[in-house]
């Protein structure tokens, strides 16, 4: 079994965030952080991190009313030579190392589930080919856990892909040893009437680096919390992120980087392009550099694309800064509209309007595809970005 | 011998809910090697009619024809007007965020020319006619129109005309809001494509300025939305001289 001896256990467990409990970014939460869904109050919509999100169509997840049927969703998982898989009890270790639950959902999430899966790259390992994780909804609902570490200077890149259908909460813990590297591309390609809520830690060891790349183009709510924590110097993170959001359907990513250990890096890009009646994107950049983070190099960034009328984004970006002592912090925001001006544009050099409109969403999401690093994603994602147009045309 | 048409054209906008007849009746013949200058006061419906030839969707023709070589422009989508070989420099041309101005030519060029240009002579291509520009080489990793000042915009609006080689080209007020070295090397483009003796040229100014650059064959006044006289290239002169005053005191105008 790998080592991670870097990682303090509890790091990011209350205790830690508590240090940020004066913040804005913790405050605005409605309660601490808890493995107990109990600790939480049932969301009624118009607390600060549930405020965008439609509870009635949640199917249950929020209140206690969802209950696992056995059917939800069915899980492979192929790993090069090397890579140990193993399905683990609640009371296992690793689990939740990473953080603790944020809101009620990842709680519940937390508290319900059997068992949990772990995936672990021993120390020094580089794995040449992507670890695949399949989860297929197969209609029903469930609660689940995934654990990821990677040990002392492992490499490995670890694609999740979400299909079908399922009511799902779900959490996943990635843990990384000193100087490891891990990238991870989490794909929501769900069909119409999923839901998918989760939070994601990301627990970044001593110059160690994380890539979290999430691709959310399915469901009908798809609500995710991607959060990182450090757990030594040097430790860089980068989060992009690409959401294609039709007509009806609620996309809701809310991002935390805590910058509670010096001299580590963060940099955020998240993409989105919305089309349809009732396409709802949600976008929640949060970065907290805490007091002790000196040396801290930051940057956010959310940019939207609005192709048709009827469509909304919410974006809000957050960067609170309890020290001076950094090397830069940034954020931006911005969500601009495919208008009618530039369609013509384009046309009147010749180029048909739909044509046009794949010009400029393929070039919108260009730039962030190309930081994947993972050929046959970017590949598949230019792919998929075209068939959200064909249909929308 | 391509030539542009223009019978009787009546063009009406929506504006505060009323609709505005902009266009009186336009009768007007540009040949395939002839430059036509129009002018005249703001408001005369001088860009009215460049963004109706184009076929922008805010300009309602009511009556009228326009032809290209016999066929009916006005039954065309903008950008069949455009692969069928109009051209419109526009006044004020657009930002259009994540497509980079080399992407855009070449899928632009793809369109006119009906096949992808080889991508060696392409790249030549299009960086000599930046070089004649004087456009900075980055221009082309740059998003279209982003964050380009007056005149970078102007100048990226005739590598296009240069690239797309039109039979009929309409230049909207290319010369408003240029400083002489930029009015020159914009009108050394068009001057290089007017010699080719390929394209008609429709130059739509408010000012004389640009005619001391680019001669036209034919001057037309342009005055409550038709064209109230027509003369050689003296008519500019005289309106140099005694400006538009005799059109819009009640003359040919409302």
């Amino acid at each position: 079994m790998a080592e991670a001896q870097n990682i303090p256990v509890g790091s990011t467990t209350a205790g830690q965030i508590a240090v940020a409990a004066e913040s804005t970014v913790a405050t605005r939460m409605s309660a601490p952080p808890s493995f107990d869904v109990a600790d939480f109050p049932v969301p009624h919509g118009r607390e600060e991190e549930w405020r965008f999100t439609p509870l009635d169509r949640l199917r249950g997840l929020h209140d206690g009313t969802a209950v696992a049927n056995g059917t939800g969703v069915k899980v492979d998982v192929q790993a090069p030579e090397g890579v140990t898989v193993e399905t683990v009890g609640r009371d296992d270790a690793r689990i939740g190392r990473a953080g603790a639950p944020v809101d009620r959902v990842a709680a519940q999430a937390y508290s319900a589930f059997e068992k949990a899966g772990v995936i672990t790259v021993p120390k020094e390992t580089v794995l040449t080919e992507p670890i695949r994780i399949a989860v297929h909804g197969e209609g029903g609902t469930a609660f689940a856990h995934q654990v990821i570490e990677l040990g002392a200077f492992a490499e490995a890149v670890v694609v999740i892909d979400h299909t079908g259908d399922a009511v799902l909460a779900a959490n996943v813990d990635y843990l990384l040893g000193d100087g490891a590297k891990l990238t991870v591309v989490s794909v929501q390609d769900w069909d119409d009437k999923a839901v998918h809520v989760g939070q994601h830690n990301a627990l970044v060891g001593r110059d160690a680096s994380f890539k979290s790349v999430v691709v959310t183009f399915g469901g009908d709510v798809v609500r995710l919390h991607p959060r990182v924590s450090y757990a030594g110097t040097g430790g860089e993170a980068e989060l992009y992120g690409l959401y294609f959001t039709d007509a009806g359907q609620h996309q809701e990513h809310r991002l935390l980087v805590d910058h509670n250990t010096p001299h580590c890096k963060s940099n955020v890009a998240y993409k989105g392009a919305l089309q349809g009646d009732d396409a709802h994107a949600v976008w929640i950049g949060d970065v907290l550099i805490e007091a002790k983070a000196e040396g801290t190099d930051t940057y956010e960034m959310n940019r939207n694309l609005v192709l048709t009328d009827g469509a909304r984004v919410d974006s809000v970006p957050n960067l609170e800064i309890e020290t001076g002592e950094i090397v830069g912090a940034g954020h931006a925001s911005a969500t601009g509209r495919f208008d009618d001006e530039q369609l013509f544009y384009l046309m009147a050099r010749g180029i048909p309007a739909d044509e046009a409109r794949r010009l400029v969403v393929r070039g919108f999401f260009a730039e962030l595809v190309q930081q994947i690093g993972v050929d046959d994603i970017e590949e598949r994602l230019l792919v998929k970005i075209d068939e959200e147009l064909e249909a929308s045309v | 011998m391509a030539t542009l048409e223009i019978h009787d054209l009546h063009v009406t906008v929506e504006a505060d809910n009323a609709t505005k007849e902009i266009l009186k009746g336009v009768d007007l013949t540009v040949k395939q090697g002839e430059t036509h200058a129009i002018m005249g006061p703001n408001g005369s419906g001088k860009s009215t009619l460049a963004y109706s030839l184009a076929g922008h969707p805010k300009y309602t023709i009511t009556s009228g024809t326009v032809t290209l070589d016999g066929e009916d422009v006005l039954e065309m989508s903008v950008d069949e007007r455009a692969r069928a070989g109009l051209f419109l420099a526009m006044q004020y041309p657009v930002e259009v965020p994540g497509v980079s101005v080399s992407n855009f030519l070449r899928t632009s060029a793809t369109a006119i020319r009906g096949e992808a240009p080889k991508l060696r002579t392409w790249v030549k291509e299009v960086k000599e006619a930046m070089e004649r520009l004087s456009i900075d080489p980055s221009f082309a990793e740059r998003n279209v129109n982003e964050g380009f000042s007056g005149g970078e915009k102007k100048r990226h609006e005739i590598l296009q005309l240069e690239l797309l080689k039109p039979k009929i080209a309409i230049l909207d007020e290319t010369d408003s809001g240029l400083d002489v070295d930029a009015l020159r090397v914009v009108s050394e483009g068009v001057n290089r494509v007017r010699e080719s003796g390929e394209v008609g040229t429709l130059l739509i100014t408010h000012y004389t300025r640009i005619l001391r650059y680019i001669k036209p064959d034919h001057v037309h006044v342009f005055a409550g939305g038709r064209i109230a006289e027509s003369g050689g290239a003296e008519l500019a002169d005289k309106l140099e001289a005694e400006g538009y005053e005799a059109y819009t005191k009640g003359g040919a105008s409302e």
